[in-house]
């Protein structure tokens, strides 16, 4: 069943109204969401219509249907991936075995955990966007920045679900937290490091959606092998609206460089004071913030070495990225994996069993992923003729998460000294000054067509649209 | 209306991606239905031999670096490893070289090349159609439902009606066929389409892909209550430079008995849809079976008529063939109310008189057409050969000047709000 009741309160292809009491618990659960929409979602946004991509089924041609609408009225519903009655376990102790519809107790914790820990990154990331639209610079990246937040609400939505069908009472208390815990709260923060991190201005917003959006593509997709189908089928869709927030990270960083070296050719300077002058973002800083939001998104992956890891994938919980393309036997004892740790002031590599260094495994997938967009971040450098070129810095650099945390590592992977580190953070990481200037930047340009003086506008519009297209009316 | 194949006269319309946009995120790879997408580190590529071109991952691609297409010469197609080594796409073959080639340039083809066939004026910008058809359905449109059975999963109907729509004798002939889904769920609206795949086998061995029709009938049935629609289908004889060929799947449709079981595909489309709003006037222009959605609307519109709720809208319809004897429905068509429906029929080929096309009638009639240019409850389909379209366009622009408006401002405004609808193949 793929098609989308949308005449429900709560659109879904899961059958919800065969379930009368999960039905009125999410019913219930619905107001306290739009609560939450309203209070720390896009800030201003309420009258506004956003040209949004909705999905009224989850096949290629039913997920993408676009059109103007209020984003309090945007249909967040629940949506699976179709399922397969005969689909099998394939990785882990229970491989082969068929995968599981319903949570078996003994994995009852750990998936309740992740499936919390996911749900919980949701949410954090809208609280850290919500002032950005009175900063846009331009009516099309105001429109992709609302379409992220609507989707994921939908993706808080996706996993609330699966709390409040498969956990009982305490999913149920867990969804509730979901919308108590704030992004960069005292009190009561996100789970998470990064998603208690400012998202303060659009240059920071891209290198998030692709950093950090990343690192949810790499979890969904781990997270769509597992053995608990209605997961697998959850993130399965997911993925497909990931996809779209790493484009906006990624195209926007690219028309931030075009900019950036038109003006750097305009003037025919590489000094970044000069740069600036002219109100366009000087490289330095740009690979300043690379620096930040690609040490603090790998620390999301976890602990190098990990039990928990282990348990995760011999249970069936959570694959690896693409399990079912490789050739190994998916069940990976007595095999090993090389991880790195400090000996004395020197990197040294160490053979570890896989197993245990699973979160190591998929957060090196996720480094090579981000390395071949840094290198097309590159190509739009080399095409404007300007020699510099961004680099992704050292595993090892800046990290507060496992065997490398609080290490004092260069960029370029050197261990320094603690008054060297001192001396020359201010060249690998954003400063006051940088957030600053950045800062100064963020003027509101939002007539359709036009774009602020920093970026370039992208090479086409969303869904065919021309780019100067009203993808946002203001009433 | 059967969608074109993406090779004729030797000429392959090849699906592409865009290397300096695609983001390498797997969507379409994961979308296609026939795996003919594959990747190694540095691109995502598309292969020409398995690419049927049922646009499956169009959508669902977030930067729109799916949605590139290059003519070439079949035997030259662009291999999987060509595309592996792109920093960006190779630009667009001149006719002249797709000819050098060893391809015959067809008209289709043709109209894909960027450039113009004839230098624009010095300060004309060159004329493009397409960029005023719609994307999006009019506000009042009713919500369709699309894909309920994909390729993968085609679901069956039963023939219940199949008939010469045109006069018989004649070596043209289009076929009405009604096609019953029994219990199966295929809700379709006016102006959707389905997809047909012909039993057996390509010259490669591979299953027909599905070729996609128009539906004709309104979207309570063609028996209204009943679970069936009926399509408008031309037995193709010869292709679009009068060379004789066998359309497979058109041949397969028309030859069809009733009782004989199908497979179906769809439904399909999202935007070529009809205003529902009881003020909303309807302008209809097409050409042979592209006259299949206008049917649909037409017989909607006609049977809530006597709800007394449309007497403000009004039917304008523009409908051109090469005879009287080959247009699809003309005796029916006769019989339509004209307080109803306002009907404009071209002929360009009947004997002794001189050839008339839809936009001659357009033109004829510009003072109507021009009333409803400047109200907003107008909706204009055009739907037929893609030789039409351009003409149409061009028609529907220059009554405009004429009354000195802005074609570019109306044109974008008819575009955006979904009020121009183009589908031509």
């Amino acid at each position: 069943m793929s098609s989308i009741n949308y005449s429900e309160k709560i659109p879904n292809n899961v059958n919800l109204g065969e379930d009368r009491t999960l039905q009125r618990a999410l019913e219930g659960w619905q107001p306290n969401f739009i609560n939450w929409w309203d209070d720390v979602g896009p800030e201003g946004s309420t009258n506004h219509e956003v040209y949004l991509r909705t999905a009224v089924s989850v096949d290629p041609n039913g997920w993408a249907q676009f059109g103007h609408v209020k984003m309090r009225d945007y249909r967040w519903g629940i949506f699976l991936n179709p399922g397969d009655t005969n689909r099998e376990i394939h990785f882990g102790d229970h491989k082969g075995e068929k995968a599981w519809q319903d949570v078996p107790g003994e994995h009852r914790a750990n998936l309740r955990r992740i499936i919390v820990t996911q749900g919980d990154t949701e949410p954090a990331s809208v609280e850290q966007q919500r002032h950005l639209g009175l900063t846009a610079p331009s009516m099309y990246d105001l429109r992709n920045l609302f379409q992220i937040n609507v989707e994921e609400g939908r993706h808080l939505w996706a996993m609330v679900y699966l709390l409040h069908k498969h956990f009982g009472r305490d999913g149920r208390e867990e969804a509730e937290a979901l919308l108590q815990r704030q992004s960069g709260d005292e009190n009561n923060p996100r789970i998470l490091g990064a998603f208690n991190e400012k998202t303060p201005d659009w240059l920071a917003f891209f290198m998030f959606t692709y950093f950090t959006d990343r690192d949810g593509k790499f979890q969904l997709s781990a997270l769509a092998e597992s053995a608990f189908d209605p997961l697998a089928r959850t993130t399965k869709f997911m993925l497909t609206e990931e996809a779209h927030h790493m484009f906006v990270g990624e195209s926007g960083i690219s028309r931030v460089l075009w900019r950036t070296a038109q003006v750097m050719n305009d003037l025919k300077t590489d000094d970044p004071a000069q740069v600036r002058a002219a109100g366009a973002i000087d490289l330095p800083t740009i690979q300043r913030y690379l620096n930040f939001h690609y040490s603090v998104t790998i620390d999301l992956f976890g602990a190098d070495q990990s039990s928990n890891a282990a348990t995760f994938y011999s249970s069936g919980l959570k694959g690896r990225y693409e399990e079912g393309k490789r050739t190994d036997d998916h069940v990976l004892k007595g095999q090993t994996y090389k991880v790195l740790e400090v000996k004395d002031g020197q990197l040294l590599e160490k053979e570890v069993p896989v197993l245990n260094a699973l979160n190591e495994v998929l957060r090196d997938d996720f480094i090579k992923d981000s390395m071949a967009g840094v290198g097309r971040w590159n190509k739009v450098l080399e095409k404007a003729g300007v020699p510099t070129r961004l680099v992704v810095p050292h595993k090892a650099f800046n990290r507060q998460i496992g065997a490398l945390a609080g290490i004092k590592m260069s960029p370029d992977g050197r261990v320094v000294s603690e008054a060297e580190w001192t001396a020359r953070k201010a060249e690998w990481l954003p400063t006051p000054e940088d957030f600053a200037f950045v800062a100064s930047l963020m003027g509101r340009v939002v007539e359709p067509g036009k774009f602020a003086g920093w970026i370039a506008p992208p090479v086409m519009g969303i869904n065919r649209q021309p780019v100067d297209f009203e993808y946002v009316r203001f009433n | 209306m059967e969608t074109h194949t993406l090779i004729d006269n030797g000429i392959l319309k090849q699906h592409l991606i865009d290397p300096e946009i695609c983001i390498r995120c797997n969507t379409c790879e994961a979308t296609c239905p026939v795996n003919a997408i594959t990747h190694d580190d540095n691109n995502y590529v598309v292969r020409a031999d398995v690419c049927n071109g049922c646009m499956a991952c169009i959508s669902p691609c977030p930067t729109g670096s799916i949605d590139n297409w290059r003519a070439v010469p079949v035997g030259r197609a662009y291999s999987i490893e060509e595309q592996f080594s792109w920093e960006e796409l190779p630009g667009e073959l001149a006719p002249h070289e797709l000819v050098a080639a060893g391809g015959e340039p067809a008209t289709e083809v043709t109209a894909l090349q960027q450039a113009p066939e004839a230098p624009a004026e010095p300060g004309t910008q060159v004329f493009r159609s397409a960029q005023y058809g719609a994307t999006v359905p009019p506000w009042s449109a009713a919500h369709p439902y699309t894909n309920l059975f994909p390729p993968k999963n085609p679901t069956t109907a039963t023939v219940v009606g199949n008939f010469n729509c045109t006069e018989a004798g004649f070596e043209s002939e289009t076929h009405h066929v009604v096609l019953d889904f029994g219990s199966m769920p295929l809700p379709v609206l006016e102006g959707q389409s389905i997809g047909i795949i012909p039993p057996g086998a390509d010259a490669l061995g591979k299953p027909h892909h599905a070729r996609q029709y128009s539906v004709a009938s309104p979207r309570n049935g063609e028996r209204p209550g009943y679970n069936n629609l009926a399509l408008t289908v031309k037995r193709v004889t010869v292709d679009h430079d009068g060379n004789p060929v066998r359309g497979v799947a058109s041949n397969y449709v028309c030859d069809l008995k009733v009782g004989d079981k199908v497979q179906v595909v769809g439904p399909f489309g999202s935007s070529f849809l009809m205003p529902n709003h009881p003020r909303s006037h309807i302008v209809m222009i097409c050409t042979g079976t592209g006259s299949a959605p206008m049917r649909a609307m037409t017989e909607w519109r006609r049977r809530l008529r006597n709800s007394g709720k449309f007497e403000g809208g009004k039917l304008l319809l523009f409908f051109g063939a090469r005879t009287q004897q080959e247009l699809p429905y003309f005796g029916p068509l006769q019989s339509l109310p004209k307080d109803f429906i306002d009907i404009n029929l071209a002929f360009s080929r009947t004997p002794g008189q001189p050839k008339r096309y839809v936009q001659d009638l357009m033109r004829e009639r510009a003072a109507d057409l021009l009333a409803l240019l400047r109200d907003d409850n107008s909706h204009f389909y055009v739907c037929g050969l893609k030789g039409m379209e351009e003409g149409v366009v061009m028609a529907l622009r220059d009554i405009a000047q004429e009354a000195g408006l802005s074609w570019e401002v109306l044109g974008a405004t008819l575009q955006r709000e979904g009020r121009l609808h183009l589908e031509t193949y």
